[in-house]
């Protein structure tokens, strides 16, 4: 290791995370026990913005029960899908390479604008999918007026993004030695109980760091909801996002939004410790050496 | 013996026409969101086939020209202008960044790398409004400057934390050779380590690329003025303005064009992507 001039080389990023970072974190949480809505100069409000947030606001309660609705709803279908295709996928097949990249494609264009408007048009009454519907003798749905409907949708366009999370699992796989397998076999296992005894705990630091990588986005989720149902019908997709964006920028109310801000972030912190607690559990590093 | 052969043809076929299936239902909304940009009006809601009855490109002229008074052509233009610094800076800081964390040894070099991984983790949410009012403070809301400052440092980790990876696969033999030959710590990275950290710098070209191609909340919040707008914003407003009679082949049209840059630099670098993911593993 070479010792001098370290510092140099990271210095640029040093001043970077102060920048963009460490002052915005900080300014963040002191702007949540304020009132400022840009014109007058913001004024101490103590918890106030915290308490009615979590007592008063059915509006924001509501945005949190529906992000939970989103992220419980899409992480598990879309990382067992992933495995799911990855499992399939590791295997000696002919045009291994147009599968991946096929299925990788919603993954890069996913968060375009573009598949937005693709999206609202696709399930529109009269779009492509209650078209085929129709084919298979099933009735028009009206994806955009039934609150559950409306989840489903926004729903679907992250699930159809599997393709990362599908790559890096099959990576994983690869990696998996086959004399386990062998070994498994020789024992007497059947394909099931191979599957369960031997893959699933080998991929446990996988699924891990695609848990988490996963559900911090989730909850965070914006332009589907934004783009396609604009949190409607009745606020069923209006998820915490898109309310601490509407509170900021469309009611200037900046120490309110921050502070929903932070109780997302609480969320997200919550939802994340207990993981990283639970992982001792039932995470399996078989040489001591994470992802 | 038999037996074990037709259960392992049987287990082949199954497998692959599950992934037929598959990549047939996703990407069917695609190949139609293609086809459908030939159609007329009509024939959108009246077919589900993909073959348009004639080639018809008046939805792209009609498309291209907008609502506006701008035409795509300077949304396109001002996508590039965001993109193309943010690709190249953040190249140039995050090599120089990861060569420092792989490289160097320097005291709380720990806690700074677990800094960096935290910042990975960090929920954008918390920071973006103070960064809105820091810039809105100094004058720069409706510019660019926002959308692509960070990247001069090396403020994606992603990028820094998959460049590090890389750059702890080549052998420190080569540094070493070179401190003896007289090579300076930054000639090390330039002339020796750069050419083989070529691969990974590929993907993060690509990645950065698609991204900020993609991204949309960022120019929401900062550009105002519709001339300066970037593709995905200009994709909104034509959206929002459907009031009456919706040219829908029109908006498809537009949404084809607007993935297009980002699909043609995939099929011609597939390769990278699937390595950027898989060598480090995050996100897309």
């Amino acid at each position: 290791m070479k010792n001098r001039g370290g510092y140099l080389y990271i210095l640029p990023w040093c001043i970077g995370v102060l920048i963009f970072t460490v002052y915005p974190f900080i300014t963040s949480l002191m702007l949540s026990f304020t009132n400022y809505d840009l014109i007058n100069p913001a004024e101490f409000v103590g918890l106030n913005n915290y308490i009615k947030l979590l007592t008063k606001d059915t509006a924001f309660l509501k945005s949190i029960v529906a992000t939970l609705q989103y992220t419980i709803l899409t992480v598990p279908m879309q990382l067992t899908f992933a495995l799911f295709i990855a499992f399939i996928l590791n295997f000696k097949i002919k045009g291994i390479n147009f599968f991946r990249s096929a299925y990788y494609i919603p993954s890069i264009l996913g968060g375009n604008a573009a598949i937005a408007i693709l999206w609202r048009f696709i399930f529109r009454s009269d779009g492509l999918v209650n078209q085929v519907l129709n084919v298979f003798g099933i009735d028009n749905v009206a994806w955009f007026s039934s609150p559950v409907a409306a989840m489903f949708v926004i729903s679907l366009l992250k699930v159809w993004q599997f393709g990362s999370s599908m790559l890096i699992f099959l990576a994983a796989l690869q990696e998996i030695p086959q004399e386990l397998y062998e070994a498994s076999e020789v024992d007497g296992a059947t394909k099931l109980r191979t599957f369960f005894s031997v893959t699933i705990p080998l991929l446990t630091p996988t699924i891990f760091f695609n848990l988490i990588m996963q559900l911090v986005n989730a909850f965070q989720e914006f332009n589907g909801p934004y783009l396609i149902t604009q949190g409607g019908p009745l606020k069923s997709t209006y998820l915490s996002s898109m309310f601490i964006y509407d509170n900021a920028f469309k009611f200037y109310k900046m120490g309110y939004s921050s502070a929903a801000s932070w109780i997302l972030f609480m969320v997200i912190l919550t939802f994340t410790l207990t993981l990283f607690k639970s992982s001792s559990k039932w995470v399996y590093y078989s040489d001591g050496k994470g992802n | 013996m038999q037996k074990s052969m037709i259960k392992k043809h049987v287990n082949y076929t199954i497998r692959y026409l599950v992934l037929l299936l598959v990549a047939f239902v996703m990407l069917y909304p695609m190949l139609w969101l293609i086809s459908a940009s030939f159609k007329d009006n009509n024939a959108i809601f009246t077919s589900i086939g993909l073959w348009p009855n004639k080639l018809d490109f008046t939805s792209y002229v009609k498309g291209w020209q907008t609502g506006t008074e701008f035409t795509f052509s300077t949304y396109f233009f001002n996508t590039f202008k965001i993109v193309i610094p943010k690709v190249i800076f953040c190249i140039v800081s995050s090599t120089i960044t990861a060569y420092g964390f792989a490289r160097f040894d320097f005291r709380f070099k720990k806690a700074l790398f677990s800094l960096l991984i935290a910042t990975m983790f960090l929920p954008q949410v918390i920071t973006r409004l103070p960064l809105y009012l820091l810039w809105r403070q100094i004058d720069m809301l409706d510019s660019y400057v926002p959308l692509v400052i960070n990247t001069l440092f090396a403020q994606e980790a992603f990028f820094v934390f998959m460049l590090i990876q890389f750059l702890r696969s080549i052998p420190m033999d080569l540094d070493e050779a070179a401190t003896i030959d007289g090579c300076n710590s930054f000639q090390i990275l330039t002339k020796i380590l750069l050419p083989s950290l070529k691969p990974a710098i590929m993907s993060c070209v690509i990645f950065q690329f698609v991204w900020s191609m993609n991204d949309f909340m960022g120019p929401l919040i900062y550009i105002s003025s519709v001339e300066k707008y970037p593709v995905s914003i200009a994709l909104k407003m034509s959206i929002d303005n459907t009031s009456g009679i919706v040219a829908w082949n029109q908006m498809i049209a537009m949404s084809v064009i607007a993935i297009l840059p980002s699909l043609i630099l995939f099929f011609s670098a597939q390769k990278f992507f699937v390595q950027g993911v898989t060598s480090s593993g995050i996100k897309g």
